[in-house]
C-alpha cells in the first residue's frame, strides 16, 4: 500500500453561509498516481484546488499532507511545501519575456542583478521539457498565442520542485502533439513518485492519462473508480446526477445548397495566408488545426477585427461582397462572432447579465435613444431562457456566473442580432458537459433555421459530432476538407501538419 | 424596487453631506445663515457642471486635466467679447461654448484617433488654452462689471436660488437621465468596463468617446459663464486648481478612475462636500494649512469608503492572490 501523499476528511467550504461549495468531502491522493478530478463546473474542483495551493483557507475538515497537517496561507506556503498547481486561467505577465515568466518565481540574479545568460539556458532547458524547443525566450510572452502562453505556463509550474501537481484544464488550449508531450511529461513525473491531481472535462484524456478518477458533484465525492473498472456513461451520469442523452447526430444537412459565406484567398497578417472556403445556409462547418494554424486569425479578418490584407468575400446565394472593415460592418452585413477568449472580448465584468446580453443590439430597445428598461430586459430575458443561462437574476453581476453560464450570455447576445452567418471561436473551451451539450443543441437549432455557422474548435472529436462538413487549417492555409463519409481523426491531424511540411516555415 | 436602488445610490452620499452641514452648524453660529449658504450656492454651478462633463470622462476611462484653464479660457473670451469687442451677451456666450467645444473636440480627437492618453493630451490643452487666454486678453484682467448679474440673480420662487444654481441642477439631472436611461449612456459604462467587447460587439466606439470629451468641454464653456458672472471678471490664471477640485469632487461622488461605474448626481454631492467643507473651514477659523491637510485627507477616506463598499478592495486583493500564484 502507498502512503497518501494527500488525505482529505470532512473537507467544508462555504464563500456565502448555507451555500456550500465543498460539504464532507473526503478524498485521497496516492503517491505516483495520476488521479482525475470531474465534475460539472460548480461541483467544487477549483475550490478544492484554490484550498490545496493557499489561494482560499477552508471553513472546516482535516487535511494531511504526506501524514502531516497541511494548511497552506499562501501560494508561496504551499509551494514550499511542495504542492504546487497550473492554473486554468492564464496567469502569464504579458510585458516579461517569456524567460521571465518561467522563473518570475526565483529569477537568477546576482547582486540584485538579473543574471540574463542563466535565465536564458535554464529557460531554453525549461522549454524543451514542454517541447517548445523552437521559442524564442526573450520574446515577450504577450505575443504568444494563446496554446503557447499555456504551456509556457505548464513549464513554469513542472520547473519547481513539487510532490503534489494539480492541473486544472491544462490542454485547454492545446492540440495534438502538445497535449502528447505533456502527457509524456505528467507520467515521468507519476514514474518519479509524484502525486498528480488532473482536472479536465475532457473525457478521453482522463481515460489515457489518469490512473483513478474521482466524480464530484455539488461539492461531494459522489465515487472514486480505477479508470480500467469504468465506463464513461457511468462517469458522465454520476457528474450530472442524472442520465445525459447521448450526443444525436448533428440535424440533417439542408436539401438546397445555398451560400452562406464564400470566402477567396483571404490574408491576414502573417497568420492567414491564403485561406478559401465556403459554408452553406443550414450547415455547420467546423474548422479544425493546430492552435496558431490562423483558424483564430481567419475568423477576426471575417469580422472586422483583424486585418483584411486581401482576398474576396462574398455574402448569400447573391454573392453580395463584403469587405470588413470594422466589426461594426460585419454586424450591419449579418456576421456575429463568439470570440476565443470571452474574458478579455466578450464579457463586460461588473456589469450586469441583461447589459452583457444587449451589448450589440441595445439601440433596439430604445425610442429617441432613450432605453425601455422593460424591453430591455424582455429581449435579455427571452434570449437567456433560450439557452438556460442559470441565474438568479437579469440584474445579477455576469461573473457571479459559471463560466459556461457565462459564455451563453455571450451566445444570447448575438442571437439577438439575427445574424445569418456565425463565427465561433471555440465556443465550448472550458465549460461543463452540460454547458457544453446546451451549446451543441443551440448550434443545431440555428442550423435548423438555416444560418450558416463556423465553428473552430481544438475537440476533434466535438467537431466531428457537430459539422457538417470539417476544413482543415495549417499554417496559414486550408489544407483538406472533409465531409462525414471521409473523414477520421487521423485523415483531419494528417491534413492540420500538412501546412508544416512544405519547407517555407523558415519564411515565417 | 426602484425607489429602493434609488435611495439606496444616492441616499449615502447626501447624508454624508447633510451631517457635514450640521457638524458645521454645530461648531460655528453664523454657518446655517443665510449667508454662507447663498454664499455656497454661488460657487457650486461652474464646479458641478463640469464635474458632470469630468463624470462622463472618467467614465469611460479617460480624465480630462484642461477644465480649470479651459475654463479661464472660455471666461476669458465671454468677458474680453463683452468688454472690448462689444457683443451682445448671447453672442458673447456661444463664442465661450464654442471656445470651451473646441478645447474639448481636440482632446477628444487626439486621444482617441491618435491613441494617446488622454492624461497627457488633457495636460497639453491646459497649457495651450491657458495661452490662449493670455492671448485674448492680452495678460490683464478682464472686468465686466454687472453685466453677468442677471445670471446668479436669486429666483424667489424657488428658494431663492440663484439661475445659475437652477441651471447646474438641470445639467446634472440631464447627465444622469443620459448616463443612466439613454444607449449612448449605457454605452459609454460598456466601454469604460471593457471597451473591447463593445467593439467585437460590433458597435463604434470611436466617436462615442470624441463626443464625451467634446462635451465635458462644452459643460466647461458653459461653467466659465457662470464662474464669470459671479467674480465680475477673469484674467488667464482664474481657472487655476479647478480640474483638481472637479476630479476630487467626482471621485469623493463613487466614480471609478478606472471607468465604467459613476454617477452624475453622486459628483453633484460630491461637489457640495467640497464646496461645503470648504465654507465651513473657513467659517470656524481653521488657519490656511489645516483646511488643505484635511480637505486632502477627507478625499481619501471617502474614496477608501466607497472602495470598501464597492468592494474594489476584495477584487485588488483576489488580484494579489492571482499575482501571488505566479510567485
Amino acid at each position: 500500500m502507498r502512503e497518501a501523499a494527500i488525505a482529505i476528511s470532512g473537507l467544508h467550504k462555504a464563500y456565502t453561509p448555507g451555500v456550500p461549495v465543498l460539504a464532507d468531502f473526503d478524498f485521497e491522493l496516492r503517491r505516483g498516481e495520476v488521479h482525475a478530478l470531474i465534475g460539472s463546473n460548480g461541483a467544487g474542483k477549483s475550490t478544492l484546488a484554490r484550498i490545496l495551493t493557499g489561494l482560499t483557507p477552508r471553513d472546516g475538515g482535516d487535511v494531511l499532507l504526506h501524514g502531516r497537517p497541511y494548511a497552506p496561507a499562501s501560494k508561496r506556503a504551499a509551494a514550499d511545501a511542495g504542492v504546487i498547481m497550473v492554473l486554468q486561467e492564464l496567469n502569464i505577465i504579458a510585458t516579461l519575456s517569456v524567460a521571465e515568466n518561467l522563473f518570475v518565481h526565483d529569477l537568477p540574479q546576482r547582486w540584485g542583478v538579473l543574471d540574463r545568460a542563466r535565465l536564458r539556458s535554464d529557460a531554453v532547458e525549461a522549454l524543451r521539457r514542454v517541447g517548445l524547443e523552437g521559442m524564442d525566450s526573450t520574446l515577450p510572452a504577450g505575443r504568444l498565442g494563446v496554446g503557447q502562453q499555456q504551456l509556457v505556463e505548464i513549464a513554469a509550474a513542472l520547473n519547481q520542485e513539487s510532490s503534489v501537481l494539480i492541473l486544472d484544464e491544462p490542454t485547454a488550449a492545446l492540440t495534438g502533439p502538445e497535449i502528447e508531450r505533456l502527457f509524456d511529461h505528467v507520467r515521468r513525473l507519476r514514474d518519479e513518485g509524484v502525486a498528480v491531481i488532473y482536472i479536465s472535462h475532457r473525457m478521453e484524456e482522463i481515460q489515457r492519462i489518469a490512473g483513478r478518477v474521482t466524480v464530484m458533484r455539488d461539492g461531494r465525492r459522489i465515487a472514486t473508480h480505477e479508470i480500467g473498472a469504468v465506463e464513461m456513461p457511468q462517469l458522465v451520469r454520476e457528474m450530472a446526477g442524472s442520465e445525459i442523452a447521448a450526443r444525436r447526430a448533428p440535424v440533417a444537412r439542408p436539401e438546397r445548397r445555398e451560400v452562406g459565406i464564400a470566402v477567396r484567398h483571404l490574408r491576414s497578417g502573417d497568420a492567414v495566408r491564403d485561406v478559401s472556403l465556403e459554408a452553406f445556409r443550414g450547415e455547420i462547418l467546423g474548422v479544425a488545426g493546430l492552435v496558431g494554424s490562423g483558424r483564430t486569425e481567419t475568423l477576426r479578418a471575417l469580422f472586422g477585427a483583424g486585418p483584411f490584407d486581401g482576398g474576396e468575400v462574398l455574402l448569400g446565394p447573391e454573392a453580395r461582397p463584403f469587405r470588413p472593415r470594422r466589426p461594426s460592418d460585419a454586424v450591419m452585413a449579418g456576421i456575429a462572432l463568439i470570440p476565443e477568449d470571452r474574458k478579455r472580448d466578450g464579457l463586460l465584468p461588473g456589469q450586469s447579465v441583461a447589459d452583457n446580453t444587449t451589448l450589440a443590439t441595445r439601440s433596439r430597445y430604445a425610442r429617441g435613444g432613450v432605453l425601455s428598461h422593460a424591453a430591455e430586459m424582455g429581449a435579455a430575458g427571452g434570449a437567456c431562457d433560450r439557452l438556460a443561462v442559470k441565474r438568479d437574476a437579469l440584474d445579477q453581476a455576469v461573473e457571479a456566473l459559471s463560466g459556461g453560464n457565462q459564455q451563453k450570455v455571450v451566445v444570447a447576445r448575438w442571437l439577438l442580432t439575427d445574424a445569418e452567418v456565425l463565427l465561433f471561436d471555440e465556443p465550448t473551451r472550458g465549460i461543463d458537459v452540460a454547458a457544453k451539450e446546451t451549446i451543441y443543441e443551440l448550434l443545431d437549432e440555428l442550423a435548423a433555421e438555416g444560418k450558416t455557422l463556423v465553428v473552430v474548435s481544438s475537440d476533434l472529436t466535438e467537431l466531428m459530432q457537430i459539422s457538417h462538413r470539417i476544413v482543415v487549417m495549417s499554417h496559414g492555409r486550408i489544407t483538406g476538407a472533409f465531409s462525414p463519409d471521409n473523414w477520421s481523426q487521423e485523415a483531419i491531424t494528417h491534413a492540420a501538419f500538412a501546412g508544416y511540411n512544405r519547407g517555407e516555415t523558415a519564411a515565417a | 424596487m426602484n425607489a429602493r436602488r434609488i435611495l439606496a445610490d444616492y441616499a449615502p452620499m447626501f447624508i454624508i453631506w447633510i451631517l457635514l452641514v450640521l457638524w458645521f452648524g454645530a461648531m460655528s453660529d453664523n454657518f446655517l445663515s443665510r449667508r454662507t449658504l447663498t454664499t455656497i450656492a454661488g460657487q457650486v454651478p461652474p464646479l458641478a457642471i463640469i464635474a458632470c462633463g469630468m463624470t462622463f470622462v472618467l467614465i469611460i476611462a479617460g480624465i480630462d486635466l484642461s477644465v480649470g484653464s479651459a475654463m479661464a479660457l472660455c471666461a476669458c473670451v465671454l468677458c474680453t467679447a463683452l468688454a472690448r469687442w462689444h457683443c451682445p451677451l448671447p453672442v458673447a456666450i456661444f463664442l465661450a461654448l464654442v471656445a470651451g467645444a473646441l478645447v474639448g473636440l481636440f482632446n477628444g480627437v487626439v486621444s482617441v484617433l491618435l491613441g494617446i492618453p488622454s492624461f497627457i493630451v488633457s495636460l497639453g490643452t491646459l497649457k495651450i488654452s491657458f495661452g490662449l487666454a493670455m492671448l485674448v486678453t492680452h495678460s490683464e484682467t478682464v472686468t465686466v462689471g454687472l453685466r453677468l448679474e442677471p445670471l446668479i440673480a436669486p429666483v424667489p420662487p424657488v428658494l431663492g436660488l440663484p439661475v445659475s444654481f437652477l441651471v447646474a441642477v438641470l445639467v446634472v439631472l440631464v447627465g444622469q437621465v443620459v448616463l443612466s436611461k439613454t444607449v449612448y449612456g449605457r454605452y459609454l459604462v460598456a466601454i469604460g468596463t471593457n471597451q473591447n467587447a463593445v467593439r467585437l460587439a460590433g458597435v463604434p466606439i470611436a466617436w462615442k468617446k470624441i463626443s464625451v470629451f467634446m462635451v465635458c468641454g462644452l459643460l466647461t464653456g458653459l461653467a466659465s459663464v457662470f464662474f464669470a458672472a459671479r467674480l465680475g471678471g477673469v484674467n488667464a490664471d482664474a481657472g487655476n486648481g479647478v480640474e483638481l477640485s472637479a476630479i476630487a469632487a467626482v471621485v469623493i461622488g463613487g466614480t471609478s478612475l478606472m471607468g465604467g461605474r459613476g454617477s452624475v448626481v453622486n459628483s453633484f454631492v460630491g461637489v457640495l462636500i467640497i464646496l461645503t467643507l470648504d465654507a465651513g473651514l473657513a467659517q470656524t477659523g481653521t488657519e490656511e494649512f489645516a483646511k488643505h491637510m484635511i480637505t486632502g485627507f477627507v478625499i481619501i477616506v471617502a474614496v477608501t469608503l466607497d472602495a470598501m463598499r464597492s468592494g474594489v478592495i476584495a477584487k485588488i486583493r483576489r488580484s494579489f492572490s492571482r499575482k501571488a500564484a505566479v510567485e
